[in-house]
């Protein structure tokens, strides 16, 4: 018992140097500045950083919205294959996991060719409009519809797993019995039973936008990522400063949306 | 909106409702499921549906909540054909099978659901539901989630549920099943006693014939998507219209015999025969064990094979001379004298018979 402890110890030990150590070296390399030392300036600059602000707002946005899409299509999606049609599992299951099998690199050029097609061919129908509006920088609608995309395998499998630890025929029909419409059956009886895979759905979800380079930019857009990428160039000590911002607030929001699903049983009888 | 009052809920329902099966059938692929079941429930009664595994018992009871559809046929409830009336308007309260209560709800909130979806008022609905645990005897439990309850006290929360929107029909499909006997045994008492008080008309779905004959105002016995009969639970027994319910009510024993005519031979007498009257002259006559007398008898061609001991009488069973073996139900002392290898006579009251076509 003893020398398994100490095993233990050693592994968790090791993994926290191999975790701790580069972060720790991280926050000593930007305060710790030769011949002046500890300050924060390498910090305070990033806020006043051109673009800091709205890239951060500009990723945050993406990932509510991505996640908003996702879920709406998913979930209804899901339980109807639950209660409807179990036999298409498996078809569901392929189309829902080709994201990781096909590149960002490939994927974006697909989105690229069709983006450029698009306003060459429909250049005299309404739906040039549309093409600009899904690419307005200020907010890239088409970014949303890619994340989408690339979040499918992560909620497919976070929803499956939720699904399966509830007898969602039953519920559904208890409900009904108790005189729930489908609606209300839905989102009183069995949503409430997935918090937990709703919520891992949004974590992975979110962690994907936050951290998603590729796609953005290429298509020429910024967002957070993209504009660490950016700024990290040109600056040594303000580029790691940044990177350990964004783990902070990436932690953050995690941390924030554990505590906002997490919360102990929501008193429901308002 | 719904009138509540603390006195409505042992009241007896006044409008107690008659459900009418009318032909309905059901197809799943290649299975029959329902093959044309009629059926009436009176308005009221606990009707039992008794049957084998898969003979559409659930299903019929589906159809009358409306989680499944008819091929053909018709589901009455009062003479209103409900066939296209979805199931959160069905009006009738449900008890799974499997537990069915909602996770994420406490006791008193799965019971306060239904009333909920009707919109009843915070306050009303919490004292109705609180007043509903009370009835199954779980007062003290409506903070308790379901995961913190035992199997039947989350039976029972169900049957709560169930009611909570004064139904007019309820439907139970198994609920004791998963209990062990001793719950079950107390539980199926106290849902005839308030199935009785609240004066509902009740479909009660089980395999277990003594939960149905001990519960039951009638028993309907299914078998293959059909009615078999539908009687009350000592006609059921004393008198089954088919060699079907004979043999899955009770105990029964084939003995072999000859048709003649209206009459039958068997154990060398001649007896009438009740009921449908097959066309082979090759019959088996079915017989209940307690009808059957057995005495010793030195010159007997029948030997006892073995005696258990059931209480109040001994079940003897003997073999005769041509293999096959009859079982029958003697009172102890007489059965004294009676053990394994005895020769023994056998003989039947001069009563009429059911007879059914030899099987094998
Ligand atoms: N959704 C379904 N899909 C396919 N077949 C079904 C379905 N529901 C029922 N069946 C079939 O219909 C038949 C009747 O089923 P049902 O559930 O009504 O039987 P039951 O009498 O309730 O049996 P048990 O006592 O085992 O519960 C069975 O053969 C079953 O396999
Ligand atoms: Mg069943």
């Amino acid at each position: 018992m003893a020398r398994l402890n100490l095993w233990r110890w050693g592994v968790l030990g090791l993994a926290g140097l191999y975790f701790l150590v580069p972060l720790a070296a991280s926050v000593v390399f930007t305060v710790d500045v030769p011949g002046q030392g500890v300050t924060f300036d390498a910090y305070s600059r990033i806020f006043s950083t051109a673009g800091f602000g709205s890239s951060l707002l500009l990723s945050l946005e993406l990932a509510v919205a991505t996640i908003a899409v996702v879920l709406l299509l998913m979930v209804p999606a899901m339980v109807a294959l639950r209660l409807g049609a179990p036999r298409l599992r498996p078809v569901v299951e392929v189309v829902c996991s080709l994201p990781l099998v096909v590149p960002p690199i490939a994927f974006v050029a697909g989105i690229g060719t069709v983006l450029k097609w698009g306003p060459e061919h429909l250049s005299r129908t309404p739906l040039f409009q549309t093409f600009v509006a899904i690419q307005n920088p200020d907010f890239p609608v088409v970014l949303v519809l890619a994340y989408v995309v690339m979040a499918l395998p992560f909620v497919y499998r976070a929803l499956d797993a939720g699904l399966r630890s509830v007898d969602v025929a039953t519920l559904v029909e208890a409900a009904r019995s108790c005189g729930a419409g489908w609606p209300q059956a839905l989102v009183r009886a069995v949503l409430p039973n997935l918090r937990g895979a709703l919520l891992n759905a949004s974590f992975l979800t979110l962690a994907l936008v936050l951290g998603e380079f590729t796609v953005a930019q290429l298509l020429g857009f910024q967002p957070f990522a993209v504009w660490i990428v950016n700024v990290s160039g040109s600056q040594a000590q303000l580029s790691v400063a940044v990177s350990v911002l964004s783990l902070l607030v990436t932690w953050l929001l995690l941390l924030v949306l554990a505590g906002f699903g997490g919360r102990t049983r929501p008193t429901s009888r308002g | 909106m719904t009138v509540l009052d603390k006195t409505a809920t042992t009241e007896p329902t006044t409008n107690a409702a008659t459900v009418e099966f009318r032909g309905l059938r059901r197809e799943f692929g290649p299975t029959v499921a329902l093959d044309g079941l009629d059926l009436t429930v009176r308005p009221g009664e606990l009707l039992a549906l008794l049957g084998p595994s898969g003979c559409g018992k659930t299903t019929a009871l589906r159809m009358l909540a409306g989680f499944e559809h008819p091929d053909a046929g018709e589901v009455l409830v009062d003479g209103e054909d409900v066939t296209r009336v979805p199931a959160h308007r069905r009006d009738a309260g449900m008890v799974f099978q499997s537990y069915s209560l909602f996770p994420h709800l406490d006791a008193l909130d799965n019971v306060a659901f239904g009333l909920r979806m009707r919109k009843v008022r915070t306050a009303e609905r919490r004292s109705r539901a609180a007043e509903l645990l009370e009835l199954v005897g779980l007062a003290d439990k409506g903070a308790r989630f379901p995961h913190q309850l035992s199997g039947g006290q989350q039976q029972r929360v169900a049957l709560a549920r169930a009611l909570a929107l004064r139904p007019r029909v309820l439907l139970l499909d198994e609920p004791l099943s998963a209990l062990d006997a001793k719950v079950r045994l107390t539980l199926r008492e106290e849902i005839r006693r308030l199935q009785q008080e609240l004066g509902i008309t009740t479909l009660f779905v089980t395999h277990d014939q003594e939960e149905a004959l001990s519960m039951a105002d009638r028993v309907a016995v299914m078998q293959a998507g059909r009615l078999e009969q539908c009687a009350a639970p000592a006609e059921l027994y004393g008198r089954p219209a088919t060699a079907f319910v004979a043999e899955f009510v009770g105990t029964t024993s084939r003995i072999p015999g000859h048709l003649d005519g209206g009459t039958v031979e068997v154990l060398g007498r001649r007896l009438p025969v009740d009921g449908r009257i097959p066309a082979a002259t090759e019959v088996d006559v079915l017989v209940r064990p307690e009808a059957v007398r057995v005495r010793a008898e030195d010159g007997g061609d029948a030997r006892v094979v073995a005696t258990s001991f059931l209480g109040a009488a001994v079940r003897v069973t003997v073999r005769l001379a041509d293999g096959t073996e009859v079982k029958a139900d003697l009172p102890a002392h007489e059965a004294a004298e009676l053990t394994a290898g005895a020769a023994v006579g056998l003989s039947l009251p001069d009563r009429p018979v059911l007879v059914a076509e030899r099987t094998s």
